[in-house]
């Protein structure tokens, strides 16, 4: 029923039940031992997917993880499966997962999951879109547009307004923009960032300029805060 | 990183449709020179650089090996708001190299570069914004005074506020291009504008500088009128001039600034004044190149004449702004002598430099002079020890040649080639025989 081939399903052997959720579902699935191992029995078109079984060796699950979402080519989906115990570890590891399920869930919620995460993120022909209120950036060609006007960006100006853009409510430092944005080794301090946003926000237009809001003291938000109605 | 620029702007040529791709880089005098590419060349130009004939371009000639190379800074490709969108431009800055790939030495961008790499040596980052000044004219007929557009009724057809709308526009192409205004207003001269830039480093800024005066005259072409940046257009009313903005940041710490000083100025800020002070007579060249600019610093006029500092005295060559407390990143110093016909890239070098000589030497700052110089005579003055500026291109000239502190920011090739030409125009000035003789001399001698 996948199109897009087989799911990478750690460790290797994988648990029973979850073997059982994919037969059923229809999956064409490889249990992988190992980062090294997945790439080694990895098709041409990649993994379809991946499924993390994390209640076991969590260290080595989540360097599993993180080992994925590393690879030059096109990271899979990833859903984890954690025991209750672990929810409180997620925050933290935010990045490595794209959903999560609790093991003792029922079959039915733990399918629903996986379908749909698998789903979402099947490989097809669709530009990568990160879209705010008018403000669309299509990650494959590298082109903003506003109300659909081309906005017209410097390199930087593009890459800092796609990571504001991909986080939208949240609040970062200057430090975390600059080590974010343009890499450790810049050498030019935090007021670089200053310099861009004011950029940005120029060329966003009066309409728009408030998009990227300055919260006092801290840094910068894009967007809404999430906390306010 | 630079394969995601290289990537970011060929991908950024194709979705956009770009025609064509000017190569921009600037001659020693200050020229915006540009050399346009289609997009199916870019590729290479942008891995390898785009070979061309440095002797077509002012100061750039040697008799052997003219050939030079242009590399874009992928950095600045930027596409041109101008198009009519049937044929979209963009245009990067480009550094200029020798065939052996070395930065070439008569390139003012690269002799930039070198001095703001010996800043961040000494752990700075250089931090600018300039106060650009310039003035709305009727297009200028050969040999005629330049006519205002608020007074002589050039626009007397017009009900609306033409200078207006045209600096409107100007402040709207110039933010489309990554330059941020901090202000914008009406001089105290006839048709003189002025439009202040949010501060950058001082690369960035150069390259701003360079588009801005393009814009400027750009969009006021298109309305029909000149734009100028002659540093004294007019007699009798105040000149242009390009105020500039300096601090110095140390990573995120803004080197000028010490909370228990009671100017708020650290001992490097101090010890920079001091430089600037002390050289500059030895820079002014750079920051004044024209025959004309010296007949805007002359008394009465809001330019300085005088090496001094201050507070509140925009009769100094340094002034020291008052910032709003607890913002510390403001704190800065603002040179007052640079006008805005000079090389932006030259003149950033030779007061960085100057600058630095006083930090790295620990140069003490004089007193503040915060009375008005201009009502002292020459002995007050010197009881001070206040010595004027060079008062014409000729005597700013025989301060620049005696300095080796110009010489090494500049380097060997610019320093000679800017002396031997600036040199000449002051020749061709002195045969000159002016108006003012005529009206002075011609019947009562």
């Amino acid at each position: 029923m996948q199109s897009g081939g087989f799911v990478a399903v750690y460790p290797e052997p994988p648990p029973s039940d979850l073997v059982r959720i994919l037969d059923l579902a229809g999956y064409q699935w490889k249990a992988v031992s190992s980062a090294a191992d997945a790439a080694l029995h990895e098709s041409p078109d990649g993994w379809a997917g991946a499924v993390v079984a994390c209640d076991g060796d969590a260290e080595a699950a989540w360097s599993f993880c993180r080992a994925l979402r590393l690879r030059d080519n096109i990271v899979p989906p990833l859903l984890v499966l954690i025991s209750d115990q672990q929810l409180a570890d997620l925050p933290l590891r935010a990045d490595l997962f794209d959903d999560f399920c609790i093991t003792t869930a029922l079959p039915l919620e733990m399918e629903t999951r996986l379908r749909h995460v698998l789903h979402r993120e099947t490989r097809d022909d669709r530009p990568e879109l990160v879209q705010y209120h008018g403000l669309v950036l299509n990650l494959e060609t590298y082109q903003a547009a506003i109300g659909g006007t081309p906005l017209d960006l410097t390199y930087m100006e593009y890459e800092l307004l796609k990571f504001l853009a991909q986080n939208p409510g949240k609040v970062f430092t200057r430090e975390v923009l600059l080590s974010r944005v343009w890499g450790y080794e810049y050498y030019g301090g935090a007021r670089t960032v200053d310099v861009h946003v004011r950029r940005l926000r120029a060329k966003l237009g009066e309409e728009h300029a408030n998009f990227i809001e300055t919260v006092r003291s801290v840094g910068y938000r894009f967007g809404q805060s999430r906390w306010s109605s | 990183m630079l394969d995601q620029q290289r990537d970011y702007v060929l991908r950024t040529v194709e979705e956009r449709k770009v025609r064509l791709v000017r190569l921009w880089f600037t001659d020693v005098l200050g020229n915006l020179k540009s050399f346009a590419i289609s997009p199916a060349e870019l590729e290479n130009a942008l891995d390898d650089g785009m070979t061309f004939d440095g002797s077509s371009i002012d100061g750039f000639s040697r008799v052997q090996e003219s050939d030079v190379l242009a590399m874009p800074d992928p950095n600045t490709f930027e596409v041109l708001p101008w198009g009519d969108g049937s044929s979209v431009e963009a245009r990067v800055f480009c550094d200029i190299h020798n065939l052996d790939a070395t930065p070439f030495e008569g390139d003012p961008r690269q002799v930039l570069r070198r001095n703001l790499g010996l800043a961040r040596d000494m752990g700075f980052t250089f931090y600018v914004a300039p106060d650009i000044e310039f003035f709305y004219f009727a297009p200028p007929e050969r040999g005629q005074a330049p006519m205002p557009l608020d007074e002589g009724g050039f626009f007397d057809l017009t009900t609306t506020d033409v200078a207006g709308t045209l600096r409107k526009e100007t402040i709207r192409t110039l933010e489309t291009m990554s330059i941020p205004v901090e202000y914008s207003f009406h001089e105290d001269a006839p048709s003189q504008h002025e439009i202040d830039l949010r501060h950058t480093d001082a690369l960035t800024m150069a390259d701003s500088v360079m588009t801005f005066r393009l814009v400027v005259k750009e969009v006021a072409a298109k309305h029909g009128v000149h734009a100028t940046f002659m540093p004294k257009p007019l007699e009798g009313v105040q000149g242009s001039g390009m105020h500039m903005h300096f601090s110095l940041f140390r990573g995120d710490e803004n080197a000028f600034y010490d909370a228990d000083d009671d100017y708020n100025l650290s001992p490097v800020a101090k010890n920079f004044m001091a430089g600037l002070l002390r050289h500059a007579a030895e820079v002014t060249a750079i920051t004044n190149q024209t025959v004309n600019s010296y007949k805007r610093l002359v008394p009465g006029f809001e330019a300085p004449v005088h090496i001094s500092w201050a507070r509140n005295n925009r009769s100094g060559l340094i002034r020291v702004p008052i910032t709003k407390r607890g913002n510390p990143s403001a704190t800065r110093i603002e040179y007052r002598s640079p006008d805005p016909a000079c090389n932006p890239y030259l003149a950033l070098s030779v007061v960085l430099a100057a600058g630095l000589r006083g930090v790295a030497e620990g140069y003490e700052l004089p007193a503040e002079a915060d009375a008005n110089l201009f009502e002292m005579d020459d002995s007050a003055l010197a009881k001070l020890g206040i010595d004027t500026l060079p008062q014409s291109l000729s005597d700013s000239l025989k301060a620049m040649e005696r300095s080796t502190l110009v010489q090494d920011a500049l380097g060997e090739h610019i320093f000679e080639w800017f002396l031997r030409n600036k040199r000449n125009e002051w020749r061709a000035y002195k045969t000159h025989v002016s108006q003012f003789e005529f009206d002075r001399y011609l019947r009562t001698l």
